[in-house]
């Protein structure tokens, strides 16, 4: 039933927030739903790492440990994001406008809530084709010129990648017809049904899945639409939409890498680690050329799809340990550097690297987060991402694939010198006085609070992990061996 | 019995012949009147599909579904486009496009070919009438797939996605028509939800920039003077 309720509470706060009464209620509304769903999400996830199976509809409504750790992931962002919004968007003139915001945040949320929760593949389809276009609106909120622009672009490159992943699911639905043990059609029984399914017909369902779910997770080379969206949504939005929405597609992905390990016969973990690193490549080469700093954080976000995507194909138990801990630590830094880069927005009111010099000493608490965000995701050590990337590499060389690791080693550590290269210029030196931001601002406080609660599980899981987290990690990385 | 089924599996290869022109259709057009009638066209060869393989295949799900889209692809996705969309866009004669006309019609062909080579790796229909579902629902998915990339125009290029959309549904019934129904109803009302957000998305682009040839907005690419 419990699933039932974090389905619900989103619905309800999303209505809630119509209401014309008030600047202040929608926001309160929405941080307080996401809120109680935390909480909820933590007590199911709770039980889940315990070994008690939580159900709420058998065969359609039920998460194991893969699914608690992304339903994990969506709650917390949802949460820290929802206060991020608060002194965000208070700035937003029209009443009307503001309300909208709230209540396409909680349909988004709730639309990204019901994917991990879904058993059933197909329905998992109609959930990430919701998620897609309850955020159309809120990518285009500023509603500029570029915001329309990449709006549009998001909106009909993710929705034709929807349109061909379902003729996968399909496909994969069709190939198992009438065999469900006890009639149900869950991703379990389609592990179950793999190896008697035609080799070529799981491949074919497997490549248009990649294909068209690829489109929506930002992998090269549909990734174009990305770093536009990602840069002109509001920032809260792009924390979700970076630090979550990606990581749900991956997540729908990775469920059928161990599908189609258990037919034997396609190579998944090549075609896995092909798509990953050129991911990785890419983007790791695009994010030195970067002229606007969400857009830096952008193309981090493509990179680190094909890390997680490479360390699936790696395989074996650490590489997907590897896998489902890149997991958890890109969604938790990637938020908190697009809240960096709200606040650093708010303080110095352009996008534009060029523009800004010396943010330290204009707005120290953005300074101070942007840099601590740029380090936290570029994988410095003690960090959580380190830990994570390092685990990866040494998986890859346990695993004897000594090109894929060396490859993904050097593009990584490209990328680490792309990423802080450009965020050193901007938080140090002096202030120009063309740029006229030589006044220090002070940012709202939910904006400050919302950074130090977001970088403080970077930091804890840096140096220590809690025993039911790991245990949640540990039946992650199982879910997808099997 | 046995001419009755042959009946409906001649009459649902000629379903699946003009949802193939339909699909040319799409792709060749100028008029963006045009455009949508070739959509609507398309969509009722696929109800017409789903009705015949729903009959000829006794699986009475896909009655529902054919029943449900009879209202929802040819009635209720234009009359929304028209609502949202803005009356002069449709009145457009001469809609712009990346590749010529004859371009296209010999690239729509050569996608068919293709569509037809590649149905033999997808599951095997769930009977000889519907085989024929399989190479025309793929080369529909190809040809929408090429409208949305060669067209400039935001209605269009929507049109192009509702194609892809038909295509791969073309397939799906063929290979899949005993999906539960809880799961055939999510996808129109999916489409619905497509149809109402974008051409929500075309009116405000219309207002605000001016222009709807989104093949023109290049303001975000890579390098792009800011």
């Amino acid at each position: 039933m419990i699933l039932l309720a974090i389905l619900a509470v989103p619905l309800i706060a999303a209505l809630l927030s119509c209401l014309p009464v008030g600047r202040r209620v929608a926001p309160a509304v929405t941080l307080t739903s996401c809120t109680v769903v935390l909480a909820m999400v933590i007590a199911a996830a709770t039980r889940v790492a315990a070994g008690s199976s939580v159900v709420a509809i058998v065969n359609w409504v039920a998460i194991d440990g893969l699914s608690a750790l992304i339903l994990l992931l969506v709650a917390t962002v949802g949460s820290t994001a929802a206060l991020f919004s608060w002194g965000y968007m208070a700035h937003e003139p029209s009443a009307r406008h503001l309300r909208r915001y709230y209540a396409n945040y909680n349909l988004f949320v709730f639309a990204m809530l019901s994917v991990p929760m879904l058993a059933e593949p197909n329905l998992v389809w109609t959930g990430v084709e919701l998620t897609t276009i309850l955020s159309v609106y809120l990518i285009a909120f500023e509603n500029t010129h570029e915001a329309l622009e990449a709006a549009w672009k998001y909106s009909v490159l993710t929705v034709m990648g929807g349109a061909i992943a379902l003729l996968g699911f399909l496909a994969l639905f069709a190939a198992t017809r009438g065999q469900y043990p006890g009639g149900a059609y869950t991703w379990h029984t389609l592990i179950e049904l793999a190896p008697r399914v035609s080799p070529a017909v799981l491949a074919t369902a497997f490549v248009l899945i990649l294909v068209g779910f690829g489109a929506k997770a930002g992998l090269v080379p549909l990734h174009t639409w990305l770093p536009d969206a990602h840069s002109q949504a509001p920032s809260p939005i792009c924390a979700l939409l970076s630090g979550i929405k990606t990581t749900v597609i991956l997540y729908v992905i990775l469920r059928l890498v161990p599908v189609l390990n258990a037919s034997g016969k396609v190579d998944v973990d090549g075609w896995a680690m092909i798509v990953g690193l050129f991911s990785v490549g890419i983007a790791a080469f695009l994010i030195i050329q970067v002229t606007d700093y969400k857009r830096l954080f952008a193309f981090s976000t493509v990179e680190h799809m094909g890390i997680i995507l490479t360390a699936a194909g790696i395989g074996g138990a650490a590489g997907h340990y590897g896998a489902v801990y890149q997991i958890l630590n890109h969604a938790l830094t990637k938020s908190f550097c697009f809240f960096a880069a709200g606040a650093t927005l708010l303080a110095v009111d352009t996008r534009q690297i060029a523009d800004v010099r010396g943010l330290i000493r204009t707005s120290p608490s953005a300074g101070v987060a942007l840099l601590f965000g740029g380090i936290a995701i570029a994988g410095a050590p003690p960090l959580a991402v380190f830990l994570s990337e390092f685990s990866i590499l040494r998986s890859g060389m346990a695993e004897q694939h000594y090109l894929a690791t060396g490859l993904l080693a050097a593009f990584v550590i490209v990328a680490f010198f792309g990423i802080l290269y450009h965020l050193n210029l901007m938080v140090f030196g002096q202030p120009s006085s063309q740029t006229a931001h030589s006044i220090p601002v002070k940012l709202p406080r939910s904006c400050v609070l919302t950074l130090i609660l977001a970088a403080a599980p970077i930091i804890i899981l840096g140096v220590y992990m809690p025993q039911p987290l790991h245990r949640l990690l540990e039946m992650a990385a199982d879910g997808l061996s099997r | 019995m046995a001419n009755s089924y042959a009946l409906l599996t001649s009459l649902n290869g000629l379903a699946a012949g003009l949802f193939l022109m339909s699909s040319f259709g799409l792709a060749a057009t100028r008029q963006m009147q045009g455009c949508q009638r070739f959509y609507i066209t398309q969509s009722m060869c696929l109800v017409v599909s789903a009705l015949l393989l729903g009959l000829g295949l006794h699986a009475p799900d896909l009655l529902a579904v054919a029943a449900l889209d009879s209202v929802m692809k040819p009635i209720v996705i234009p009359y929304l486009l028209k609502r949202t969309v803005p009356e002069e866009i449709f009145r457009r004669r001469e809609i712009d496009q990346v590749l010529n006309i004859p371009s296209s019609l010999l690239i729509a062909l050569a996608l068919t070919l293709l569509a037809f080579f590649l149905s033999g790796y997808l599951p095997p229909a769930a009977g000889s009438i519907a085989a024929i579902n399989l190479p025309v629902g793929l080369a529909g998915l190809f040809i929408g797939v090429y409208t949305l990339t060669v067209r400039r125009e935001a209605v269009p290029q929507l049109i192009g996605i509702f194609g892809i959309e038909n295509g791969a549904l073309l397939c799906g019934f063929a290979i899949a028509p005993t999906l539960p129904l809880v799961i055939e109803m999510a996808f129109p009302f999916d489409m619905l939800i497509i149809a109402l957000v974008i051409g929500i998305l075309t009116r405000i682009t219309q207002e605000r920039v001016g222009t709807t040839e989104v093949g023109g907005f290049t303001s975000l690419k890579e390098g792009a003077s800011k």
